[in-house]
């Protein structure tokens, strides 16, 4: 695996290189990685890729741009990984972004031209972003009774005060390993402050488990940890968001991967993570006031109406809770349980929900 | 004294001529200041590109216009022509309906003998100056008129009169007083001289405005074939019209009036429609009673007749007219269509169109002609306006929301139509009337006009996409062929080497052309 990249980069340059010696259009083959292409696959309950292709093509006015973006991404990957460094993928757009000569234009306008470019090559080439030594920003943290090695360093994640350990971009078996783990399971929080307020209280270290907040859509890194914790640990996935479409795409997300990254749902996806809270039936079921309930907006009503007909969204259970929503017309934020008490979601509501298995599939 | 019924109407039609114009200065075209100078130049310009085109010459017109007090110009036109004989002098200029070329059919810019004589009467009427006129036929002899109409008897009045030696010079220079305005629209002067230029490429014409020489270079050495004269046609004929023919005629049977007065009506023709009409052919033409005569019309209204003979017009023909378009609005495309003669209510006319696109033009534009005089006003009332609106003009690749008189799509239409005698819808000649035949020789004009404009519109923008491609892929094969050349280890030289090959072979490739096509289709 590790030579791998650099090598698959290198055959890619020379099937072009091959094209252009036998005097044809440069091509290169690209899985389409649109709603067209993806599909719901039942047997392991992720989203994963069809096999549509896509060729780009140099001869093609629509394809010339894209095509030469992709080709300086290659060799700028190529570059970096011989010369053993690691890299963000916005220094990768530094990097590569200069005047074409005699035009006002420049190579990349935007980093959002060069993030799908190297998306394209990890689904072509079938490597993660990581292993081509590129990274994104950290994006979410862990706190809980886990020991990780950390590129060589011990990290016991029990030990990081009120911060937590910070999940690093690349979380693959080569940069973190799992030293020792107490946790019995792993709660994934969508907000960093209710992270922080589980962990102020303890919560872990009560209720032996490891907290996990992505800071709202988890990046990559954290999807891969929970990932790793729930195939390599055995520890069961809860997931805790708001109450409201957003967070339910969250958690599908969490769950069974998603579209644009459909390629990696296999490292990406745990379809095994269970819904924990919240839900607008936990209003009624926990008394919790109206008043602080937030209407549901045009947006949320159509996205709630769309959600029906997803197909993981349809187990009985979620049809109900749907439905429900749209039936009280209101959301509900996690900060809302603070009504009934700041520590109302620490003492009170998760473990009542834990202790009975009230979650939904 | 008694006087008689002759005298009488004779008088009164004296004074209806006068007074008609006093009163209906609009219906002649004088409906302003603005306007009369226009229709001065006008009728004085049409007059000498007919003279000179009748004697075969090359024209050189000369037109002068200075403002000598508040609204009151002085206004000069000198053509190179043949001139005109000194007996005729006076009354060409001195009377209204006096002309060498009502009593005939032929294509011609004036027919009715009204548009000078007009026009010195308006300056007359504005100023209270007669007008000047210089003439001669080239034998020495230049001749020298002052003189004003005396409105009450439709006669000249002479007030100066004398010979000059001006040498070898022939032509025609008539020198107005009269009351005007000078703009330089749309609808001015300066327009109607460029517009004239376009239409008749031939001529020189140099025009000294109150801002400043304008000169229109001629752009062709040759005249249009000279149009011959033809005797009307008994489809077109109307009661008015016949009863009067029958009482100048110099025929003397009826029978022989048919046949003698109008074209394609044989000694059978002319028998069968006296027969059905139940009108002895023997009688004088004088003597056919007005019941008769009514009789005579619906018969002739049912006989079929040889259409009349086409071959007596003058279009321009397509060269002509690309040879103007060109000169005058320095389009980078320009193409021309004359339609074969057809014939409306027994008239036979033709229809000519012009389109040229680009270059200079910047808006679109619809310059309309009739015997090759420029029609600046009416445009919505005009057949020719309305053949162009009801044409699709996208169906040709003409994009946009293309609107006469708006920019957007750079084109320019020219079309024209000469008949010996084209059905305006007033006296002031400005609107082509609506006829079906008209409208449908039009359309089909326009339709071939602008099938080769697409044609050539379809291949400019294939050429400027493959330009753009070509460009593309250039642009960015230099980064190209670096990233490959770092991927596999090759010298950058010799990949870009490679890529350019494919790049110039690609230019005009199998796959390329459905790209082409496609760009054509959405409208790249």
């Amino acid at each position: 695996m590790e030579e791998k990249p650099r090598e698959k980069l290198k055959q890619l340059g020379l099937q072009v290189l091959k094209q252009l010696e036998e005097r044809k259009n440069p091509d290169l083959v690209l899985p389409i990685r649109t709603l067209s292409n993806i599909y719901f696959d039942e047997k392991s309950r992720l989203i994963r890729l069809g096999d549509k292709i896509a060729h780009r093509t140099y001869l093609n006015v629509a394809h010339t741009r894209k095509f030469m973006q992709t080709l300086m991404v290659a060799a700028e990957c190529k570059k970096i990984i011989e010369q053993g460094v690691t890299t963000s993928i916005r220094d990768l757009y530094y990097a590569l972004k200069r005047t074409i000569p005699g035009t006002q234009e420049n190579t990349f306008e935007e980093q959002n031209e060069s993030d799908p470019i190297i998306e394209d090559l990890e689904a072509a080439l079938n490597v993660l972003r990581e292993s081509l030594h590129l990274q994104a920003d950290r994006k979410g943290y862990v706190a809980g009774p886990l020991v990780v090695k950390d590129a060589g360093d011990i990290i016991d994640c029990s030990k990081m005060g009120s911060a937590g350990w910070a999940i690093p971009s690349n979380v693959e078996p080569e940069v973190i390993q799992f030293i020792e783990n107490k946790a019995e399971f792993v709660l994934v929080i969508e907000k960093d402050a209710v992270w922080q307020r589980l962990n102020e209280d303890k919560f872990w270290k009560k209720h032996n488990c490891i907290i996990l907040t992505g800071k709202g859509q988890p990046a990559r890194g954290a999807r891969r940890l929970i990932n790793r914790l729930h195939n390599e640990l055995k520890l069961p996935i809860y997931v805790l968001t708001d109450a409201d479409p957003w967070g339910y795409y969250i958690y599908s997300v969490i769950k069974q991967g998603s579209i644009n990254l459909s390629f990696l749902s296999d490292r990406l996806g745990t379809p095994d993570a269970r819904f924990i809270g919240l839900t607008t039936q936990d209003v009624e079921e926990f008394g919790i006031a109206k008043n602080v309930t937030i209407k549901l907006d045009q947006g949320d009503i159509k996205r709630a109406q769309e959600m029906l007909n997803y197909v993981w969204f349809k187990p009985k259970e979620w049809q109900e809770e749907l439905k429900h929503m749209l039936k009280v017309g209101y959301k509900l934020e996690l900060e809302a349980l603070s009504s009934k008490g700041i520590k109302f979601i620490s003492e009170k509501y998760l473990p009542q929900k834990i202790k009975e298995q009230r979650f939904l599939p | 004294m008694e006087r008689t019924a002759e005298e009488l109407a004779r008088e009164q039609r004296e004074i209806s001529i006068s007074e008609f114009f006093e009163k209906n200065r609009h219906l002649l075209g004088y409906d302003n200041k603005i306007k009369a100078l226009l229709m001065i130049v006008k009728e004085a310009v049409d007059n000498s590109l007919d003279a000179c085109e009748e004697a075969r010459i090359l024209p050189e017109i000369y037109v002068k216009l200075e403002e000598v007090s508040p609204d009151v110009y002085r206004i000069q036109i000198r053509d190179n022509g043949p001139g005109i004989v000194k007996k005729h002098i006076p009354r060409i200029f001195g009377t209204l309906l006096y002309g060498s070329k009502f009593h005939r059919l032929r294509q011609s810019r004036g027919a009715q003998g009204l548009g000078i004589s007009c026009a010195v009467l308006y300056s007359q009427l504005t100023t209270g100056e007669p007008v000047e006129i210089l003439s001669s036929t080239g034998d020495g002899t230049t001749h020298r008129y002052k003189l004003k109409i005396d409105i009450k008897r439709n006669q000249p009045q002479i007030l100066e009169e004398e010979s000059l030696d001006l040498g070898q010079w022939h032509g025609v220079q008539i020198t107005f007083l009269a009351e005007g305005k000078y703009k330089e629209h749309k609808q001015s002067v300066l327009e109607y001289l460029k517009e004239t230029a376009i239409a008749n490429p031939y001529a020189h014409i140099i025009f000294d405005s109150p801002t400043g020489r304008v000169e229109f270079p001629r752009g062709s050495e040759e005249l249009p074939r000279e149009p011959k004269a033809i005797k009307p046609h008994l489809h077109g004929v109307e009661l008015g019209v016949l009863e009067r023919m029958l009482m100048t005629t110099k025929a003397r049977t009826l029978l022989s009036f048919f046949t003698t007065e109008f074209s394609r009506v044989g000694a059978t023709t002319a028998k069968q429609i006296c027969e059905k009409a139940g009108v002895d052919p023997r009688i004088s033409p004088k003597r056919v009673e007005d019941e008769q005569v009514k009789k005579l019309m619906a018969v002739i209204k049912e006989t079929k007749l040889i259409a009349p003979p086409t071959d007596v017009l003058s279009p321009l023909g397509a060269q002509l007219i690309e040879e103007g378009l060109r000169k005058e609005l320095s389009p980078e495309f320009v193409v021309a269509v004359t339609r074969p003669p057809a014939v409306y209510r027994g008239f036979p006319f033709q229809v000519e169109v012009g389109l040229a696109y680009g270059g200079e033009i910047q808006e679109t534009r619809l310059y309309r002609f009739a015997n090759r005089v420029p029609l600046l006003y009416k445009q919505g009332d005009c057949a020719i306006t309305k053949a162009v609106e009801t044409l699709d003009w996208r169906r040709y690749g003409i994009l946009g929301d293309m609107q006469l008189g708006k920019p957007g799509v750079p084109l320019a239409i020219f079309a024209h139509i000469c008949s010996v005698w084209v059905p305006f819808t007033s006296e002031s000649k400005e609107a082509v009337a609506s006829y079906p035949v008209i409208l449908k020789e039009l359309k089909l004009a326009l339709q071939e006009a602008a099938r080769k404009l697409s044609i050539w519109l379809s291949g400019k923008r294939r050429a400027e996409y493959q330009a753009q491609r070509l460009k593309t892929f250039e642009k960015y094969a230099e980064e190209t062929a670096k990233a490959i050349a770092e991927l596999v280890g090759e010298p950058e030289e010799r990949v870009k080497e490679l890529l350019v090959n494919i790049i110039r072979r690609g230019k005009n490739g199998g796959e390329t052309e459905r790209e082409a096509e496609a760009a054509g289709a959405s409208g790249a």
